[in-house]
């Protein structure tokens, strides 16, 4: 019989081996599940992982995806690590886009435009997003109230500011009545960084927020003190550091750096504001992180596994006649097979009894 | 009690038991016999294989080989409440009961569901009575003393008529009067046939309570005797292999205040805290001022207060060198110079995940340890081989974890590092719970060399005979109360023990007291 017998020390082959393991598991399942619907289950596997990079093209597709789902998970992972459950960073996505998008109709005239603007419209995209979870942050400091219960409550509010917006004050008067905004124009876009395909500079960003995130877990002290107060808040208060601080701090880098995303998606692909602006990136990036390790590098790994099952989805909508729902259905078990990977990581298998 | 069926036959016979695991051969052929009526002593240091040779017996764990024998029957004891069927009674160290439940509803938990309350009231008070346990069945849990809680797991025990009763280090929460009290019982229980395993590192008690001794080192039996026939060093050498050494004593030189708490009073901040009424006392430089009491009489309140992580209070009641330090936090107070080892050593003293090198970190910030903001794992590493090589800490290297170190020997290496800050006040709680001899009789000797060297330290402690062994002076501290200093040259256990349960003269003591705010 198969029993799991608990390991005198935490493997660490295993921490580093189990989301490979979930990613192997997520496959045989989905091999299970094309098959149970009656598609040939190779070909759907392929059109699900293969297509989608085969080629530069594709590649820069995923590119495209990685972008936002890095950008977040990047900071999810600081608010992770300290204990603090942000799972609200898709509102905070939608009200960095808005941020964004409403400068850009205040100063777009059609002619200007360029870095500065840029940068201006960026910076605005990051100051909503931190202001969105600062509500979060402010009423779990001031009134201890649940964090993830009203990081996640603060999303539906997002979403319906974004629609009362294109529907009211931001529409475009030309826009026969279609709710969104103007589009904006050249000048106001990120650039585009492979010519010829879409990958914009929000790439560049989330790999420098992932470079930046694991120099300042791994090397600063408030990176240090961050840690400490999400392994051991004990420890924390007895070596004087303070919870406030790291609570206020996770939430705000990762209600930025949501921010930050949601303005590159406005301003890349997207281009206008419209009701809807992600396909629940900001939800996705919660698996993203958890399978990266809460590991700013690890999770560029689990963020292009992600992007690959957005497009494997699309793809596979279009292709084999699947519903939508296979994206988030491949997404469900990608996690359940990680939590239940993680098993081994303080457990192994032995036979017998 | 009951006595066995066979009258001539071994009460209980262990052969041959192995336990193993992951880690470590918890029990390694350990074989034990007790008779009827006998009080048997398991004797060994922390980690030796006493808790798991007794939840062995007890059917919590099963072994992986050997034989047991119960009044000459071979058994396999699948579960506690096999061996309670059979006449196994435990009391465990850690009471299991809930404190918003009375007594009776406590004990009635562990019966079967149609147990009435008053009937069961009615058996508890008449087995109270019997052995002078003293118990109300309608008192909540809550409103009982250590020692109480103490009681209703013996009750609770001995309603089950055992007749082996298995006490996992009864007496480290105790008084020493509770103490007496307990050993009255467990005498009487004896006396009508009722078999008793002690266990216990506590040599003066087992000497003065037990019939036979079995001594177990690392998994293995090192020895039976007789414990009345024995002397403490002899039983010692048994325990761990050779004897611990012993302290010089110190001449006092009261040296400047360094820290001082002037009536410090504090309500609780949660229904299970102490509420702090009236402490006082002077801390000095070159002294160890021992703060005697059970556990949960303030202890951990007043030690928040001192380190600076709860500042409720105004400025001037904590004075550091005579400079108001009550709204200081706690980065500050290390700053200048203060120091704690706190009794958590895992999880608080510590981060069980990080490295013993991450882990200096939580108290050495200086331009040594951090550049800029950004931290200099070098400098860490090398301090910590530092910590390690200079107090004998038993590591891999500065990279393992924490937790991968024993009790004793993290608690070396927290020890060792906030003496490495060369702190002009240290304060230690509990610093050899749970601790092997070796190691504590080691870190006894670095708090004495630190106060050698000048600083001030404060010792709060349960045990009294470390703090006989080290203080120059003693304060107890009970229900939120301080009692005057006494010099402990002038004290005797039975003194302390009296103030322990918050019995001391209000005002000026002849005979050697110090008032503490003289």
């Amino acid at each position: 019989m198969l029993r799991l017998e608990p390991r005198a020390a935490p493997s660490t082959l295993m921490a580093w081996l189990s989301p490979l393991l979930a990613v192997a598991v997520t496959m045989v399942c989905g091999l299970i599940l094309f098959t149970a619907v009656g598609k040939d289950p190779i070909a759907s596997l392929k059109v699900f992982f293969y297509e989608p990079i085969k080629d530069v093209h594709g590649w820069s597709e995923m590119g495209v995806k990685v972008a936002p789902l890095l950008l977040i998970s990047v900071g999810l992972a600081l608010c992770f690590r300290a204990n603090v459950f942000n799972i609200g960073a898709e509102g905070q996505l939608v009200v960095g886009a808005l941020a964004a998008g409403a400068v850009i109709l205040a100063l777009d005239d059609d002619t200007n435009g360029g870095a500065a603007l840029i940068t201006l419209a960026v910076l605005a995209g990051a100051a909503g997003g931190l202001a969105w979870a600062a509500i979060v942050a402010w009423l779990k400091d001031r009134y201890n109230a649940n964090e993830i219960l009203v990081s996640l409550m603060l999303v539906y509010v997002a979403e319906l500011l974004l629609s009362w917006l294109v529907h009211g004050p931001l529409i475009d008067p030309d826009g026969f009545g279609f709710p969104q905004s103007r589009l904006f124009s050249d000048g106001f876009l990120l650039p585009v960084v492979l010519p010829g395909t879409r990958l914009h500079l929000g790439m560049v960003l989330a790999l420098v927020a992932s470079v930046g995130g694991w120099i300042f877990l791994a090397r600063s002290f408030a990176g240090f003190r961050l840690r400490v107060g999400g392994m051991a808040p004990l420890a924390a208060r007895y070596a004087g550091f303070s919870s406030r601080r790291a609570l206020w701090g996770a939430l705000l880098v990762s209600g930025a750096l949501a921010g930050v995303a949601g303005a590159a998606e406005v301003m890349g692909p997207i281009g206008q504001l419209t009701p809807s602006i992600s396909p629940g990136y900001g939800f996705a990036a919660i698996i993203v992180a958890f399978v990266g390790r809460l590991h700013p590098v690890g999770v560029i790994f689990s963020s292009f596994v992600m992007a690959l099952f957005y497009i494997g989805g699309e793809l596979s909508q279009t292709r084999l006649g699947m519903p939508s729902a296979i994206t988030g259905i491949f997404q469900g078990l990608l996690l359940f097979a990680l939590l239940a990977c993680d098993v081994l990581i303080h457990n192994r298998l032995r036979w017998g009894n | 009690m009951t006595p066995g069926p066979i009258a001539n036959e071994p009460r209980l016979v262990l052969s041959d038991i192995v336990k193993h695991y992951p880690a470590v051969k918890a029990n390694d052929g350990v074989s034990l016999s007790v008779e009827a009526g006998e009080i048997h002593a398991v004797l060994g240091e922390n980690g030796a294989g006493k808790s798991t040779l007794m939840k062995i017996i007890y059917g919590v764990l099963r072994p992986d080989s050997g034989r047991m024998l119960w009044n000459g029957q071979d058994v396999a004891i699948a579960n506690p409440a096999q061996a309670r069927a059979l006449g196994i009674g435990m009391v465990f160290q850690h009471f299991s009961l809930f404190d918003t439940l009375t007594v009776a509803e406590n004990i009635a938990l562990g019966l079967p569901p149609d147990t009435r309350l008053d009937a069961l009231g009615q058996r508890i008070v008449a087995t109270t009575r019997q052995y002078g346990l003293e118990l109300d069945p309608d008192r909540h849990v809550h409103t009982l003393s250590v020692g109480e809680c103490q009681r209703v797991e013996i009750v609770r025990a001995l309603l089950g008529k055992p007749q082996l009763l298995i006490l996992d280090e009864p007496t480290s929460v105790l008084t020493p009067q509770a103490v007496e009290r307990l050993f009255v019982t467990l005498r009487q229980l004896a006396a009508e046939g009722c078999s008793i395993l002690y266990i216990s590192h506590k040599l003066d008690e087992i000497r003065a309570l037990c019939h036979r001794c079995t001594v177990m080192r690392a998994g293995r039996v090192t020895g039976v005797c007789d414990p009345r026939e024995e002397t403490a060093a002899s039983l010692s050498r048994m325990m761990i292999g050779s004897e611990p050494p012993r302290l010089s004593q110190h001449a006092a030189e009261p040296g400047e205040v360094m820290l001082s708490v002037r009536r410090l009073q504090l309500p609780r901040a949660h229904p299970f805290a102490t509420e702090l009424q009236d402490i006082s006392f002077d801390l000095r430089a070159g002294e160890i001022l021992g703060v005697a009491g059970i556990s949960g009489n303030g202890q951990q309140e007043m030690l928040a207060v001192l380190s600076g992580e709860d500042r409720r209070i105004a400025p001037d009641v904590l004075a550091y060198k005579a400079y108001p330090i009550g709204h200081r936090p706690v980065a500050w107070r290390r700053a200048r110079g203060m120091g704690l080892v706190p009794e958590e050593r895992l999880g608080r003293g510590a981060v069980p995940e990080l490295s013993l090198a991450d882990n200096v970190l939580l108290t050495h910030q200086s331009a040594r340890t951090l550049r800029r903001g950004f931290i200099r794992h070098g400098a860490l590493r090398t301090l910590a081989s530092e910590i390690i090589g200079r107090f004998g800490v038993k590591a891999p290297g500065p990279q393992a974890t924490a937790m991968s170190l024993s009790g004793g020997n993290l608690q070396k290496y927290i020890i060792g590092r906030e003496v490495m800050r060369h702190p002009r006040v240290l304060i230690v709680a509990q610093p050899t719970w749970g601790v092997d001899v070796g190691a504590a009789a080691r870190i006894r000797a670095e708090l004495v060399a630190l106060r050698e060297a000048g600083c001030a330290v404060l010792l709060i402690s349960e045990e009294l005979d470390e703090l006989f062994e080290i203080s120059d002076r003693l304060v107890v501290i009970a229900k939120g109360r301080m009692s005057p200093a006494i010099e402990t040259a002038h004290a005797s256990t039975e003194l302390i023990g009296q103030w322990m349960s918050g019995l001391w003269p209000e005002t000026g003591v002849s005979g050697g007291v110090v008032h503490a705010s003289a």
